[in-house]
């Protein structure tokens, strides 16, 4: 039995749907994150776990009750919002305190509670500063001890680290997984950077027009992508045009490649293959058993990436190679070979209408 | 590049200072001379020396601190619920908050007159009570444009439904969080809004000279008619009285939290907001 399910959750605006047929269950302890273009219905789930909206279908259940129709307060669930949202009225220690006082703990108590989380975000000695006076990145962590003291069942995060510069965000990321490791707490997070989804998730949930796409772990999201949404919008992807040319083999620009037959296709059947641009090289690498002509359009050099763009098959297509001391870069204009493995091939579903 | 400092520009500002000025420095001249031949506050100690005065003025500082008190239930409830729930109502509530400013005060007391009056289901002005809640009540009317200005202004300034999810996802009640959240942080926005009413109401004539009530606008006209010096007095006083509450508004509305009413010193870090 899952800590957290959603089950057949709908939600509509008017006409407007923007949640359809949702079902996940994240278990006791896990961190999930909802990935998606905005607009995608990632924050409407949040907030109906959180209470915050009502579902048009479908029941949310935490630790086996159902919950569905209490409200936010009455839910234990921990918040930390985009803005912040610190009550600019009360220092850090009052903001923490709050749902504390709230639940009705002794004044000792409280303290002590409130010195454990100051201590847990490392903000221990500006407990007396008021909002105003702290950074995007420390107001941040005062709303994540905030939300953590009251010891909610469920911690929801609703794009933390959007409003912050690229260096917090980064760190603070790596403080919200150490925090939610030491106190094993159930989170939900929602972003639409796929790297912080990528890199902080025990699962990812990539989510399209309402729907979840694919439900994986992070390196089953990016290496093994199950819709063409997902395939196109985690990480980048250069596309070919194939045809199913035999039992066993596909027809990329003009080349038969044996061992990529998609199984219950037909010969002449067009479909897409992929390739990340980390898959593809300029040099033969071990294990690459592929390979196409091109000819280099240009190239830049990004310090630990060289990056080439060479036009194969007609197409214009990403290569990303790591750099060495002795590397040089392709020259435009050159023809080249472009080598890659078997495994690395990703056949597309068709794009579904 | 020695800029010579605008002369016209200078001249139109004195023109402008003069054009206040120069009736209020003659007005304080001439409440002085009550004592002929000499300087004095004659006046002055006259008016507050009055039982009249202390009379009028007290029943019009509790029926204005009334009409804060009831504004504010009225306004700040009804002002949070359009941000948070009726966001597409707020060009009407804002056009109705308005009205008092459009309808005379002369039509608005005697449509509580025949409202309310003797062959009414609710003869308010029958009884000396009921005329003092008609009044307040009136008050509360007049000063509703400003009051609801000032909640609504201060709303904007904070993410009222943010900071109400914020307070409800650490279990806080609706009461509790306006009572906690919401309202600490408009509260020099309640405070503009409540010096503004008091002001309003303070010297306020039409509706209280109609409902015939003991208070100091009439006050204020009856010495007119019955005086020279000591209305001179008096609105000196009133004057002064007007600046102090905006000298007042002033400071609560750039307080921040944490800081003291006038920082002389470095913001205070004891702690002050758990109590």
């Amino acid at each position: 039995m899952s800590f957290l399910s959603l089950s057949g959750i709908n939600k509509s605006f008017g006409a407007n749907t923007v949640v359809r047929d949702f079902d996940l269950a994240v278990e006791s302890g896990e961190f999930v994150s909802f990935l998606g273009p905005s607009g995608c219905g990632k924050t409407t789930v949040l907030r109906m776990i959180a209470g915050f909206e009502t579902p048009s279908g479908g029941t949310i259940r935490v630790g086996g009750a159902d919950v569905t129709a209490l409200p936010a307060s009455r839910r234990k669930i921990g918040m930390v919002f985009q803005a912040y949202a610190l009550f600019p009225n009360m220092s850090v220690r009052g903001n923490v305190a709050f749902g504390l006082r709230i639940a009705g703990m002794t004044r000792a108590q409280i303290d002590a509670r409130v010195a454990e989380m100051l201590d847990l975000i490392a903000l221990g000695h500006l407990a007396d500063r008021y909002p105003y006076q702290l950074s995007g990145g420390q107001q941040q962590r005062v709303a994540l001890a905030r939300a953590l003291a009251p010891r909610p069942n469920l911690l929801l995060l609703d794009e933390p680290l959007s409003a912050l510069d690229a260096q917090i965000r980064t760190s603070l990321r790596d403080d919200i997984r150490r925090i939610q490791r030491e106190l094993g707490i159930t989170t939900v997070f929602v972003t639409h950077d796929q790297e912080e989804a990528l890199s902080i998730s025990d699962r990812v949930v990539v989510m399209y027009k309402g729907r979840a796409d694919q439900i994986g772990t992070p390196a089953e999201i990016y290496n093994h992508p199950t819709t063409r949404f997902v395939a196109g919008f985690v990480g980048k992807l250069n596309t070919f045009d194939a045809r199913v040319a035999g039992t066993d083999s596909l027809a990329i620009g003009g080349q038969e490649f044996s061992g990529l037959r998609r199984a219950g296709l037909s010969a002449g059947v067009p479909l897409t293959v992929a390739l990340r641009p980390e898959a593809l090289s300029l040099h033969r690498r071990p294990g690459d058993d592929l390979s196409l002509p091109g000819r280099v359009q240009h190239s830049s050099f990004l310090g630990s990436v060289i990056r080439a763009q060479v036009e194969v098959a007609g197409q214009s297509v990403s290569i990303d190679m790591f750099n060495r001391a002795d590397a040089t870069l392709p020259v435009a204009g050159a023809p080249t070979e472009v080598w890659f493995t078997r495994d690395d091939v990703l056949v597309l579903p068709e794009a579904s209408a | 590049m020695n800029r010579r400092p605008p002369l016209l520009s200078i001249l139109i500002a004195l023109a402008g200072a003069a054009f206040f000025l120069v009736p209020l420095i003659a007005t304080f001249n001439f409440s002085l001379r009550m004592t002929r031949g000499e300087l004095s506050f004659a006046a002055y100690r006259s008016v507050i020396e009055s039982d009249k005065f202390l009379s009028v003025l007290s029943f019009s500082a509790v029926a204005s601190l009334m009409a804060i008190a009831l504004g504010v239930l009225i306004v700040v409830p009804t002002a949070y619920w359009v941000r948070l729930r009726l966001p597409h109502m707020r060009p009407l509530i804002e056009f109705l908050s308005l009205m008092p400013l459009i309808i005379p005060p002369v039509v608005l007391v005697f449509g509580y007159v025949r409202l309310y009056g003797t062959s009414s289901i609710l003869p308010l002005t029958m009884t000396e009570t009921g005329t003092n809640i008609l009044l307040v009540i009136g008050y509360v009317v007049l000063s509703v444009p400003y009051m609801y200005r000032a909640v609504d202004n201060g709303m904007a300034a904070i993410d009222i439904a943010t900071l109400t999810e914020a307070a409800e996802s650490l279990g806080a009640s609706r009461l509790r969080t306006i009572a906690f959240v919401i309202f600490p942080n408009i509260r020099s926005a309640i405070v503009s809004g409540a010096f503004l009413t008091f002001s309003i109401s303070l010297g306020e004539f039409v509706i209280t000279s109609l409902l015939n009530r003991p208070a100091f606008g009439p006050y204020l006209v009856q010495m007119g008619q019955d005086y020279a010096y000591q209305p001179a007095a008096l609105a000196i006083m009133a004057f002064a009285f007007t600046w102090v509450c905006m000298v007042l508004m002033e400071l609560f509305a750039t307080r921040k939290p944490g800081q003291r009413l006038l920082q002389w010193r470095a913001p205070r870090t004891v702690e002050k907001a758990k109590s």
